[in-house]
């Protein structure tokens, strides 16, 4: 019981806590902005591929090496890329607000 | 015929229980062995792994002791390791073998499936990793029921968990079945049983534990071995694509078009729907969602998927090469063609491209090498799977289900086990009826249940405050019947499987639909809900958030 009503204090302050909501906010629009960076790379990538075979698939530089594949490759690295922002970022700024947070709720 | 005892005997020697494959092979058909007579490397490496992870096994069995232990190895994995773990899970036979297949009859295509399994990293990261760490205990039910009604959402959770567990187990079995064929001239059959009966010697004894290492070795195997097969292919050509590409489009029947997108995706409906399910069914799989249990906090969580995306992105630039390689330096060597089918047909079926290629460039003992590591994929793979299905049914079902939480861990634990061992036998069935089946199409199809199903309720239950049960009960169930009922309607199952003339869904990926029509159902039917209970739910959700956003509470879940 005891241990509930500290819990719930806890709580109380992290809510009470202008850090926490900025932390919440920021994270959850870097979050969703990369996201959707993602999902246009990606589709645009898949519509290409629906809309623009001719695109795709002509010649680079003149040899058979087409479009395409520069593109795809591209898409890939766009991947590994993405999540080693977010880390980058999650690692440093958004660890510092957090322990920050829980640190004030003690 | 000596090769294929002899392998069965050192097989017998480590595995006990291996028995009754023994007196099946006995009598067996030893008719596909041809390749026997440069079985040894092949043999002698695959007992090796197989002696290694065996005393994995038996070292994991001696730590287990909590069900912390066998469900998530007591959250003591790095973020690196579960990083490599992560794909070792992810990085299937139907990857290996399926897109370098794929590549090597159609070219480009291939990467549409390369591309669109690994962007759904990125999502994972970006949404699912952190929270789901910090919510979660064993499974991504403890997440999804966290405040709601245990027993509905468990139950949703488990047959979503577990239907796509067993689609995808098909998938593996078989590739396994493929690959033992060729590597011992094994019936079919007995090829699924050895692979079944391995599975359940890992994850019984072993757990997660046993299940992470073989994953983590099986995963460096892989790498190394398909970055010597594409150094082989480029340094053959001079390290230049221009030449790859040059002499894959002079022998290949379709010449030029390999270059470019063709017939896979055939019209826009169909691409996007594709592109949803590769991308979001990657965040749906239990076997993948259930990796973020065994590391301690939400930054080994994090960098985990950092990790895992670094390693198999390299892993899908290198079986595209792959594919161009067997084109150039499989399809032109008569010693590897089915004369008798003609054309680009290959001896051993059509996902072996990629083990020819081995043979072409490193050899016999290469090619032991890299049929050892498939089979180790294998391996690793229904290894994750079965655990993944197996805590499903005692996790959810059994002890939070059918024993409302009123079980010991050991009990639990025990019920498991024994669904390890069930699994195992499905497996091995289902493994049987789906032979004839490309093992890349079944694998895109349990995305579609998982991108449908799972993760709509997943995410819900993290961002949305007006989740109810009866939404995610019933917003889950659109997704998850939807997409069951329309795959089997669709083309591959209905025309292919069935024999009917047409399909009554006329696309091959549903996910464009079912997805939408699950968070929909989830949203409305939430808002709709004005009982007591889902206030109670709605007012739970500021503890939640608290909690998935900053750990609190979270750092002893699985240490406990």
């Amino acid at each position: 019981m005891k241990q509930a009503q500290h819990c719930q204090v806890t709580h109380d302050k992290i809510q009470a806590n202008p850090k926490f909501q900025e932390l919440v906010s920021k994270r959850t629009a870097f979050s969703w902005t990369l996201t959707v960076v993602m999902l246009a790379i990606y589709f645009g990538f898949i519509l290409l591929i629906a809309y623009g075979k001719a695109f795709l698939g002509q010649s680079l530089s003149g040899g058979v090496t087409t479009v395409g594949f520069p593109i795809g490759v591209g898409v890939i690295l766009s991947a590994i890329v993405l999540t080693g922002i977010y880390v980058r970022r999650a690692n440093t700024e958004f660890d510092e607000l957090n322990r920050q947070i829980l640190e004030e709720a003690r | 015929m000596n090769f294929n005892k002899l392998a069965l005997a050192a097989l017998l020697a480590i595995g006990g229980t291996l028995a009754a494959t023994a007196a099946f092979a006995a009598g067996a058909d030893m008719g596909a062995a041809e390749k026997q007579a440069t079985n040894w490397h092949a043999i002698i490496m695959f007992v090796i792994f197989v002696g290694m992870t065996l005393g994995i096994t038996y070292w994991a069995s001696k730590k287990n002791k909590t069900a912390a232990d066998f469900y998530a190895a007591g959250g003591g994995i790095t973020g690196f390791q579960n990083g490599l773990a992560i794909a070792g899970d992810y990085m299937s036979a139907a990857s290996f073998l399926g897109i370098s297949a794929l590549v090597y009859g159609s070219g480009f295509d291939g990467l549409i499936f390369s591309v669109g399994w690994l962007v759904g990293w990125p999502i994972i990261l970006f949404l699912i990793a952190e929270r789901l760490r910090n919510l979660g205990k064993f499974t991504f039910a403890d997440v999804a029921s966290y405040r709601l009604a245990q027993g509905p959402v468990r139950i949703f959770a488990a047959t979503g968990a577990l239907i796509v567990v067993i689609f995808y187990l098909i998938g593996q079995m078989v590739g396994a079945g493929q690959l033992i064929k060729l590597l011992f001239g094994l019936d079919y059959l007995m090829a699924v049983i050895a692979v079944g009966a391995l599975m359940m010697i890992y994850v019984t004894f072993g757990g997660m534990t046993a299940t992470t290492w073989v994953q983590i070795i099986k995963a460096c195997m892989l790498l190394g071995g398909a970055t010597f097969i594409a150094f082989g292919v480029m340094s053959h050509f001079g390290f230049s694509f221009e030449a790859l590409f040059a002499k894959a489009v002079e022998v290949h029947p379709k010449k030029t078009a390999i270059m470019a997108p063709g017939s896979l995706v055939t019209n826009p409906v169909d691409a996007i729907s594709l592109g949803l399910t590769l991308m979001f069914g990657t965040a749906g799989l239990p076997h993948i969602l259930m990796r973020f249990f065994t590391v301690p906090n939400a930054k080994e969580a994090r960098k985990s998927v950092f990790y895992a995306t670094g390693f198999i992105g390299y892993f899908y630039i290198l079986t595209f090469i792959i594919g161009f390689g067997a084109i150039t330096m499989v399809a032109t060597d008569p010693q590897y063609l089915d004369a008798a089918k003609g054309g680009l047909n290959l001896k051993g079926g059509g996902n072996m491209p990629a083990i020819w290629l081995a043979h072409a460039i490193g050899g016999d003992m290469f090619l032991g090498f890299i049929s050892a590591v498939a089979f180790a994929t294998i391996l690793a793979v229904v290894s994750g799977l079965t655990l993944a299905g197996a805590s499903a049914i005692s996790h959810d079902l059994y002890a939070s289900v059918f024993a409302r939480g009123r079980t010991s861990e050991g009990t639990e634990v025990m019920v498991s086990k024994i669904a390890s061992l069930g699994l195992g036998v499905i497996a091995v069935i289902l493994g049987v009826i789906f032979e004839k089946q490309n093992v890349a199409f079944i694998v895109a199809l349990t995305f579609s249940i998982a991108a449908s199903a799972t993760f709509p309720v997943l995410v819900m239950s993290m961002f949305s405050k007006s989740l109810t049960t009866k939404g995610a009960v019933i917003g889950g169930y659109i997704g998850l019947i939807g997409s069951v009922g329309c795959v089997i309607l669709s083309k591959v199952v209905w025309v292919q499987s069935f024999g009917y003339k047409d399909p009554l869904f006329p696309f091959v990926y549903p996910t464009l639909f079912t997805m939408p029509a699950a968070f929909l159902g989830c949203y409305l039917f939430s808002i709709m809900d004005n009982s007591d209970r889902a206030k109670a739910e709605r007012a739970a959700y500021p503890a939640q958030a608290i909690r998935s956003e900053t750990g609190l509470g979270a750092e002893g879940a699985a240490a406990h």
